[in-house]
Formats: C-alpha cells, structure tokens, sequence
C-alpha cells in the first residue's frame, strides 16, 4: 500500500494529512516531506486520521521527525491516532514521546473515509 | 551541534560488488555475528566450523516458500565465518534462515543436512509464534524464522539503577502469568505491555527487582500431553525451552504480531527503571529446544552439532539438564556465544543481571567433568559490559553437582540459597534439631559464604520451581494429577506442612494457623541478612492447588488472580510492612557477616542470640524457639526478632537496652490483625520492658531505639 501526503498551511502552522500506511516502503517519502516542514521552523501538525498502519519502521519515522523538531525548537504534534495504531505506540512506548489531538480536518476525516473503503 | 542523522555519508563499502541470484552483493564483516542493517543493505553473518557450504535464504515475511537463496561465495568466507551484505532488501519484510552442508555423521557429532533451513543462533527477532497460543502451521518447513532487526531504541535517560545487592528485594514472576488472568484489568493480559500497567502496584509492595522467568523465544505449544481431567491442551508455560536465545518471546507482546516485542520490551524496563525497579532474567544457557537424536533441528544442531552440544564418544547427547541435550558451555566459541548473548540483553535491553538457571553445568567441560577454574563463568564475572550486573547461580544441575556455597564465583556470583529454603521451611513447621542451623541461615549462611559475604546467599521460601508459599501450608503432598503424568514429575521433598487438614478447608483454626504461618514465613524471610526474594503473588497467598510444578499449566493454576489483592489485603499489608522494615533498618542488610563482636557505641554485640531467656539460646535438638538481636550499623538502633515454631506460648524475657532504649513492638503474627504489624518507625513502646508472652507457632519482631525516635 502507498502513502499520500498533502501538506496545508494556516496561521498557526503546517498541517501535513498522511493517507495510508507508514511502512519501511512508505517512510523515506515521508521524511523527504516531513523534513524541510521541520527546518521551516514552524508548527507542524501531523494528520493521522487517514493512516491505517504503521510499522515499526514507521513509527521510527515519526521519532526521526520529533528528535528533528526537537533539535530545531519546533512543536509537532500528532493528530487523529485511530485507535490500533494508538495501542501500538502506546505498548512500544512511542507516544510517550509525542503530543496528539484529535483529527482536526473534515478534509482529513474525508480521507479516513476513503481509506477505510479502499482497505475493505 | 552537529548536523542532523539525515545527512547522507557516502562509503564504499556501501556498494555493491558482486552479483549472487539475481541479487546485488559484496562480502560482508564477520562481527557482528548475525543480521545487521548497513547503507543499502543487510549484512549477514554466520560461524560454522565443518559446514563446507552455506547458503542465505530469505522469505517475504509470512511466505511459504523462499524468495531467493543465495549461496555465499568462497571469497566471502573469513575463516569459518560465512558473511554477505546484500543490497536493496526491505529488512522489515523479509525473514531468513541459513542452509548448511557438511558431513552427516552422528558418531563423529556432525548432523548436517542441507534439506533443513536454519535460524540464525544470533537472530535478534523471530517470527513464527507471535501470538501467545495461536496453533502454528507444522507443515511449513521453516517454523522459527529470524528476522532483521533495527537497534536504535530511544532510551532517553535510562541509566542502570546500581541499586547495591544487598538492598535488594528480588520478586519472580512470570511475564504472561502476572497479567494474563480476567481479573487483572489490564489493556493487554499476559504481555509486557500489561505487567508495565502494574508497575504502581509493584512500587508499592515495595521490591525494587523484579527477577522474569524467561523471555528468551520458546515454543509454548512444544507439549505434547494433554490434562486428563479435562482433555486440555497443555503448554509449554514456563518457558525454560529456548528457541532463540537473542529474541525477546513475541508471544509475551501484545505487538508481537507487528514484530515490535523489542520495543515492548525495552519501554517495560524502561518504565520499571523509571519506578526504581530493577530487572533480572532468568537464562537458560544449560539446554536448548532442540532435543536429543530423536528432537527437532532448530538451528544449533544443524550449524555444527559438535561444537555446541556435549556429546559422548558415540556421538549421543550428555543429558546433564534432564531434558535431553546439555550445551558445551566451556568450549571457547559457545563461551563467546553466551557473553555475547549477555552482552547483548545489557546493552540493547538495559537488562540488570541474570539468574542462571541450573548453572552448574556452566562449570563442566565438554565431556561433563567440573572444572575447577570454569573459563565461562571467569569470563562473566570479569567482562566489561557485565561488569556492573548481578549474577545469580542455581547452583545445581540434574546431573546430581550440588555446588551451593561452592560455586566459581570470582567475587561475582550470588546463589540461589536451597539450603536456606529447606532449613527455614523445615523450622516452620516445627521439626526438632533445626535452631542451630536456623541460627547459621538467618545470619547469611556464613557457612557457605565466609569469603563472599552477606549478598552472595538470595534467601527464597518459594519459587516458580515448587509449591507457592499458600500451598506450603495447605498440602503435606504434591497434587500434579492435572500434568498427565501420574503425579510423578515434581519434586516429593517439600517440607511442607498442611496445618491440620490437605487442601482447601472451612475449619477456621486451620486456615488462621495458615495465615499466620504465611506471615511467619515472609517474617523470618525479611528479617534475614543475605537477599531475599519473594516469589510472585505469595504476598496474596496465590494458590497452585498443591501443584508444585506448574510447568505446562497456562491456566489458573499459574496465574496471579488479582481479586486476591482484596481478598488477602491482611497479607499483602503484612507483606508490604515486613519489605519497608527492610529497608528501614541497614543492619538486616549488613554485607558482612555478623561475629557477635561488641559494638563501641552501643555495647551490644553486631548479633546476639537469644532463648526464652535473655543471652542464653537452646540450641538442643527438641529446641524450636530462637530469638535473634541484631544492633544498628550507623543508626544505631536494634532489631529482636523471636521465632517460635513450638505448638505452645513462651515467656520471652527480653535482654536489656542501653542508653535510653526501650523495646517497641513491630509485628506479632500471634495477634490479629491490625495489630499484628505496625507501620516502620511507629511501633508501639512495650508496657513491661523486659518480659513478651510469643504465641504458639509466632514470630515477634522488636525494635530497641529511643521513644522519641519515632517517625
């Protein structure tokens, strides 16, 4: 399975709305995203809503991404955990490391919808 | 600072030179040995000494055939060390294994067969039973597959406790055993994840070690018979079977079907480091699961079956384990094989030290003779990653070598204490001609320790190896019908006593002897000099129903039943009090033995002992009354404690204090409860100050100290 990515800014900062799984296959392309995001030195907010899996390597992505954000002074937060993917960072001790939210986009919840479909 | 990891540093070695099966190769580095991510690939490495070729094979993770089998070129073997990188493997995907040839030929040991498809002895994760129960797929060819594993855990600022061996309090558990049952009310039963949410109840029992049966990948459906009673599958419960010695059990994961049990397991230490809690594993370095002739090749036997296994001059397995195969512990390459093991358990785990299960073998040569100057257990105490980690032998094996209190141990090793064990559980239940050695235990077992000291002796009642401590006083004889073996594995020597009735009873005299007995138990454990360690849910008098080898017994049988905590709150408060009087009073945990020398501050002696008169001990045979004053090492206080095992009351007269003491009352496990143990630092100041009726069957336990000296 891919992974789509779309990033939006807004006042507050960058939102970026992942679509699919965070794998060992996916994860390179997210980071090649994520990481000029970081370097802007602005807010960023990572979209989960829409993201079915994500791997071991994965969530090692999300961590690169953090220590990142935490090397420039930049908050990252993530956004829309369902509820599996929650369990295996929470069981892994990976969200200890993050702030979440809820999903914050209808554009975001549009896309979980769709994702959902195409995983049936 | 410097520049983030995502600068790319280019090397050569990071191209690839050669071209094997349609995949782009070079010649990989010999160490490590194992699977390890490099730039653009995976470096495979693995030792055999007589195979004459070697072959890689890799699945897409979960298929059944291989993707590719790459054989190693001659160019890349470093003298018995196969080693390859290949390029462009999505190592998260992919599961391996190895095919050896060489000779087959038993008699001279070599059981080669290219056929079998091998794991990796240093694959740090496996796939193949990675939810605990699941029915594997026997007709696959390749059961425990070794999988590639990144080791970048973000440990923040996880340092080692160091917490001194004689502070310690030890608490055996078992990882699925603790959590598993319905009424522990966690997110995930029966994994690390779910022992992590009872971290808090942990802390305040008060132990600071926690000791895990083991983690090391086995094959819980490795069991063939079944419960007679009821038809039920048995298991493999305990775990002391490994499949894979570099691999935390995916089973124990509630992500083990993700592959990420490591991470699991690294944030559960992480957290009980955290909570102050450190963590030892019990290894099983003696035997592995592959068995004798007639047992499955798994991956050392098949790699090179004479170096890894003692094997006699026929070429049959020396079976000093008593489950078929016994490892050759003392050869230099399975001595390296095991430091590396530890090494990496300390490194990449944070692991705290090691209980050696039946470790005497560990002292034998290959041809099962014991070595005076074992290079093995040399090798371990003097290592620079181990340098710090406690190291506790089983001091026995099943090939009859008893060497508690004469272990190798290089000012390192401690012991499991069986002789402690056996003399404290035969006092209890008032057998005559014990006061004296009773005396020698409770002190450290100077005996058995004179050069090593105090810490060298972990002082247990109970383990996961025999009745738990509610059944040491419930059943005089094993009940292990529900085994399917005719209730004759286990051990027959408990000495256990059933206080009047075998088995759950309504008679309320029995059950309160019961009770008290617990209580009397856990007193004389905790007020001992030497280690002490509890043995999971005996604070809460879990019961195993008589069964006192609940190996295969993933059921209620073995599991902690937490609605015991409320149940039983009167023993666990017990328990709780008896852990925080350890700590409160340093000469309980004294590294040196005690010499009955005065002490200049006090004027009393380090140690004194006492019968129910003052300074004068009966140490006769029909003797079951021993009362034990221990003076302060730096505050200055002392600890009586009296252990009557009699069936009748004695008047106690209690020596004099010096200095403004007077005696304050701690615990009497003659009373009811609340008043038979006080909170630390609020004992009640004795009326009579110098006499104390002790109950029948009852410890006393005293503090001399200051009125004022209150918290």
């Amino acid at each position: 399975m891919t992974l789509n990515v779309k990033e939006r800014r807004n006042k507050a900062g960058t939102v970026l709305v992942a679509t699919g799984e965070i794998n060992s296959e996916t994860s390179g392309s997210l980071l090649q995203s994520l990481l000029p995001l970081v370097r802007e030195g602005r807010p960023l907010r990572i979209d989960l809503t829409a993201v079915t899996y994500v791997s071991s390597a994965g969530l090692r992505t999300l961590l690169v991404v953090y220590r990142e954000a935490q090397h420039a002074g930049v908050a990252v937060t993530l956004y829309g955990v369902s509820e599996e993917v929650r369990f295996v960072m929470s069981a892994t001790g990976f969200l200890d490391f993050f702030s979440t939210g809820e999903a914050e986009s209808a554009a975001a919840k549009a896309a979980a919808k769709t994702a959902a479909k195409a995983a049936r | 600072m410097s520049e983030p990891a995502s600068e790319q540093v280019l090397r050569v070695d990071a191209y690839p030179t050669h071209e094997v099966g349609g995949y782009r190769v070079r010649a990989g580095k010999p160490f490590p040995f194992g699977a390890n991510v490099v730039p653009g690939g995976v470096s495979f490495s693995v030792f055999s000494d007589q195979a004459t070729s070697m072959t890689l094979v890799i699945y897409k993770r979960g298929e059944p055939e291989p993707m590719a089998e790459l054989e190693f070129p001659q160019e890349f073997r470093t003298g018995s060390v196969f080693a390859m990188t290949v390029f462009g493997l999505d190592h998260e995907n992919i599961e391996y294994g190895y095919r050896a040839d060489g000779p087959y030929d038993p008699v001279t040991g070599h059981r080669f067969d290219a056929r079998q498809v091998l794991s990796d002895p240093y694959a740090r994760l496996i796939a193949g039973r990675d939810v605990w129960g699941v029915e594997p797929d026997r007709s696959r060819g390749y059961q425990y597959r070794s999988r590639v594993c990144l080791q970048d855990f973000d440990w923040g600022d996880d340092t080692p406790l160091g917490i001194p061996a004689e502070d310690l309090v030890v608490y055996e558990t078992h990882v699925r055993g603790f959590t598993r049952h319905p009424s522990s009310q966690v997110t995930a039963p029966g994994t690390f994840a779910g022992l992590r949410e009872k971290i808090p109840y942990l802390k305040e029992l008060g132990i600071n070690c926690i000791e895990l049966l083991p983690v090391f990948e086995f094959d819980e459906s490795d069991n063939p018979r079944t419960n007679p009673e009821t038809g039920e599958q048995l298991f493999d419960y305990w775990g002391y079977n490994t499949v894979s010695f570099f691999a935390p059990k995916a089973g124990y994961a509630a992500t083990g079907r993700y592959g990420m049990q490591g991470d699991e397991f690294r944030t559960l230490i992480k957290d009980l480091h955290a909570a102050g809690i450190e963590v030892i594993l019990d290894v099983v370095f003696n035997h592995t699961a592959e068995g004798n002739e007639q047992g499955p090749t798994i991956s050392f036997k098949g790699l090179d079956n004479a170096t890894y296994y003692m094997l006699t001059p026929e070429g049959y397995y020396f079976n000093f384990s008593g489950t078929g195969n016994t490892v050759n512990c003392n050869h230099p390459v399975v001595r390296n094989f095991v430091l590396d093991c530890l090494r990496h358990w300390v490194a990449d785990y944070h692991i705290d030290g090691f209980r050696f299960d039946l470790a005497a073998i560990l002292g034998r040569s290959a041809d099962g003779t014991p070595l005076p100057n074992p290079p093995l257990l040399e090798l371990l105490a003097y290592d620079p990653v181990l340098r710090h980690t406690k190291l506790i032998a089983e001091a026995w094996d099943a090939g009859g070598l008893y060497e508690v209190g004469n272990f190798p141990a290089y000012g390192r090793w401690a012991e499991w204490n069986g002789k402690y064990r056996d003399t404290v559980r035969s006092f209890l239940k008032g057998d005559p001609g014990i006061t004296g050695e009773l005396a020698t235990r409770i002190a450290g077992s100077p005996d058995l320790y004179s050069t090593r000291g105090t810490s060298a002796s972990v002082n247990f009642l109970t383990a996961h190896d025999g009745f738990s401590l509610a059944d040491l006083v419930s059943y005089n004889d094993k009940h292990n019908e529900a085994n399917g073996e005719g209730n004759n594995d286990g051990g027959n020597d408990n000495a256990s006593w059933n206080c009047g009735a075998e088995g759950p009873t309504d008679d309320p005299g029995v059950n309160a002897l019961r009770l008290r007995q617990m209580k009397n138990a856990l007193a004389v454990l905790f007020t001992s000099q030497g280690i002490p360690m509890l043995l999971s849910g005996d604070e809460v008098a879990r019961t195993q129903q008589g069964n006192n080898n609940t190996y295969c017994q993933d059921n209620e049988l073995s599991w902690f039943d937490w609605s015991q905590v409320d149940e039983n709150s009167e023993l666990l408060r017990f328990t709780r009090e008896m852990i925080a009087f350890r700590r409160r009073h340093r000469e309980l945990r004294s590294t040196s033995h005690p010499t009955g020398q005065l002490r200049d501050t006090l004027g009393l002696p380090d140690i004194s002992w006492h019968g129910e008169r003052a300074w004068q001990p009966d140490w006769s045979a029909e003797s079951r009354l021993l009362a034990v004053a221990r003076c302060g090492t730096g505050d200055d206080d002392v600890v009586y404690a009296a252990m009557n095992s009699h069936w009748e009351a004695h008047d106690l007269e209690l020596p004099a204090l010096p200095g403004g003491r007077s005696w304050h009352l701690f615990a009497d496990t003659g009373a009811e409860a609340p008043y038979d143990i006080r909170t630390p630092g609020a004992e009640l100041e004795l009326e009579n100050a110098g006499k104390y009726l002790i109950g029948p069957r009852s410890v006393v336990i005293l503090v001399g100290r200051t009125p004022d000296a209150e918290l």
